[in-house]
């Protein structure tokens, strides 16, 4: 086994365009800033161990007397007779019903405007594609204004209709389905004697799937993390999301001249809220990194 | 061989008179449309309707005595002249023409980075930039509110330390900390979109560059900065609407810290809810809402072809 090249030393890579010498300083630059993108996360995890008074007499990043991560949790779920779990679940519900409708309204739509042919279509693409550009706040008095006419404000509706329209989902299943759907196989399941519906379901939706993921993602975080529209549309805790109640119980805490701090239960219920969309992101970044980018590029 | 080709002498209009394929694209058009359908009655519903009702109520002004009376565009030309919604506006297009530039120049420079290929653990450093994204914006002004105030946060314990007295809620320094949550929040998020498009850069045109003899800064010069003007003009319109909107952060921040200077008119969205739900101007807060929305989308557009005639120019 003699080898007539030299053998290069093991724990020399070989630097090339690909692979450039790593540079320590530009590491540490980077590094500064993902500090300060985690500082406020770590702090959350740190005062969520604390018990109330710890919370007010330590240093904020430096832990408490006592590990009261567990206790504060438990408290989180029973504070009130458990609304918490009563906020989660509506949460669940509005992300659940919500990201799914939307996504397969988006999908339909999408599909359709790249592959169908029918008159006023470019048209139809104008104006939802125009919507994009409307500020949802500014969209969401008029929404209410006009809930409260119909009797719809104070019911899960008021949050849920809202939230089945994804005009930037549609426009990613546009550009995606014309991309990753190609139109001869279309004509061949049509020659088939495949109706239009049939097509889209065996043919349509298997290609679509990363773009489906992608877009099913961006409306669970954008419903989970909505507080405007829920705010101004519901008035009964009982409808409440997380993110409305996580406000009503900091409120309560920081207008407690009367002696009930539960800063505690603020910071615990924060951090129980952001878990399921951190390890979301985690596991599931790449799709993020798709979608961003197919946005981006035909943008 | 050549006459197989032409065989078909039929000229593309008589093909269309031909009735099989005619009565199938017939057939297409309708199902088109069926597709649509669901998203298009829901557009109406919560898009198209809802705009259409809040102009209609712009011009109806909400008194104590007398009720709602017809007030033409009583209220567009009441608003013109209104003094707290100038205030909250021109706080907007002073925070927008600060952060959104800090914001973007970070985040391109932080993509820069990433794909440089030159970072030690690139991928914990991309996820944790990304990671604040994921946070609700009243999970994040909380946080933030209680780190940067002076009763229980960092500030208290550096000020404890230091013997210094910094108070970043002060009427004068409240925009800067919220300037500081809004780009913490967004600037992964803007520098991921940045990031996939240098991805998508053929490689190839990396080694031509090399064997040009260009070095780093040339070649983030002449490729890399100009792969990313398109994703550059969609963050802008983006972070515009986004920083004209700006209403979760002065909307909870009073709640937590006391004398912030942060009045019921800080922005223009915060008055128009103020309005609609404290005040029971509906009317009015509706123009609000309308006039916001069209001066968003007007900008919008302006950047949309100041950045389309540039890339024409190239």
């Amino acid at each position: 086994m003699t080898t007539t090249a030299p053998p290069r030393p093991r724990n020399r890579p070989l630097h090339t365009i690909a692979n450039p010498r790593k540079s320590l300083t530009l590491t540490l630059v980077t590094a500064l800033f993902a500090l300060y993108c985690l500082l406020p996360l770590v702090w959350l995890v740190i005062n969520a161990t604390k018990t109330q008074p710890d919370f007010v007499t330590t240093p904020g990043l430096a832990p408490g007397h006592s590990f009261a991560l567990l206790d504060n949790i438990g408290q989180v779920f029973t504070y009130n007779g458990g609304i918490f779990v009563r906020w989660l679940l509506n949460t669940l519900l509005y992300v659940v019903v919500g990201a799914s409708v939307s996504t397969a309204l988006a999908a339909l739509g999408g599909y359709s405007l790249a592959k169908l042919r029918f008159t006023g279509k470019r048209a139809f693409l104008f104006v939802v594609l125009g919507s994009i550009s409307v500020p949802g706040i500014a969209l969401a008095i008029p929404q209410f204004l006009l809930f409260a006419q119909l009797g719809l404000t104070n019911t899960p509706w008021a949050v849920l209709l809202p939230s089945f329209l994804n005009p930037f989902g549609l426009y990613l299943m546009w550009v995606f389905a014309a991309e990753a759907v190609p139109g001869g196989l279309l004509e061949a399941a049509e020659i088939d004697g495949a109706g239009p519906f049939r097509t889209f379901w065996r043919i349509g939706v298997p290609l679509l799937g990363p773009a489906t993921v992608t877009v099913l993602l961006f409306s669970v975080v954008s419903i989970w993390n909505n507080y405007f529209l829920p705010l101004i549309m519901l008035k009964d805790p009982a409808w409440y999301p997380l993110t409305i109640g996580i406000n009503q119980w900091n409120k309560l805490a920081s207008t407690a001249g009367n002696g009930e701090l539960l800063q505690n239960l603020v910071i615990t219920s924060s951090l129980l809220t952001i878990v399921p969309l951190i390890l979301a992101f985690v596991s599931l970044q790449r799709y993020w990194q798709s979608g961003l980018a197919l946005g981006a590029v035909k943008g | 061989m050549s006459a197989t080709v032409r065989a078909p002498q039929v000229p593309p209009a008589a093909a269309e008179d031909l009735p099989a394929p005619r009565r199938r694209r017939r057939r297409g058009r309708q199902v088109g449309w069926a597709f649509v359908a669901p998203f298009g009655a829901l557009f109406a519903v919560v898009f198209l309707v809802p705009i259409g009702y809040a102009a209609y109520l712009s011009l109806f002004q909400d008194r104590l005595v007398g009720g709602r009376t017809f007030a033409g565009l009583g209220n567009y030309a009441k608003l013109m002249g209104d003094e707290l919604f100038w205030d909250g506006a021109g706080r907007v297009v002073l925070f927008t023409a600060v952060q959104v530039p800090v914001m973007l120049t970070l985040a391109m420079a932080l993509a820069l980075a990433l794909d440089s290929r030159r970072l030690r653990g690139e991928r914990t450093l991309r996820v944790s930039i990304f990671l604040p994204y994921a946070v609700p914006a009243i999970v994040a002004t909380l946080m933030w509110g209680f780190m940067l105030g002076i009763r229980y946060g960092l500030v208290r314990d550096l000020n404890d330390w230091l013997g210094w007295s910094l108070n970043p809620f002060q009427p004068g320094t409240t925009l800067i900390s919220i300037g500081v949550m809004v780009t913490w929040a967004f600037t992964g998020y803007n520098m991921l979109i940045f990031y996939s498009v240098l991805r998508a850069v053929p490689h190839e045109l990396y080694e031509a560059a090399a064997i040009d003899g260009a070095g780093q800064w040339r070649v983030i010069q002449a490729i890399k900065l100009p792969a990313m003007r398109g994703a550059l003009v969609v963050t802008v319109i983006f972070s515009i609407i986004g920083t004209f909107q700006i209403f979760n952060e002065p909307q909870i921040l009073p709640s937590l810290v006391a004398n912030s200077g942060i009045t019921t008119h800080y922005t223009p969205n915060l008055y128009a809810y103020h309005l609609a739900f404290t005040g029971s101007q509906q009317g009015y807060a509706a123009a609000l809402a309308l006039v916001m929305a069209a001066f968003t989308i007007a900008i919008a557009y302006a950047v949309q072809i100041r950045g389309m005639k540039r890339a024409l120019d190239q």
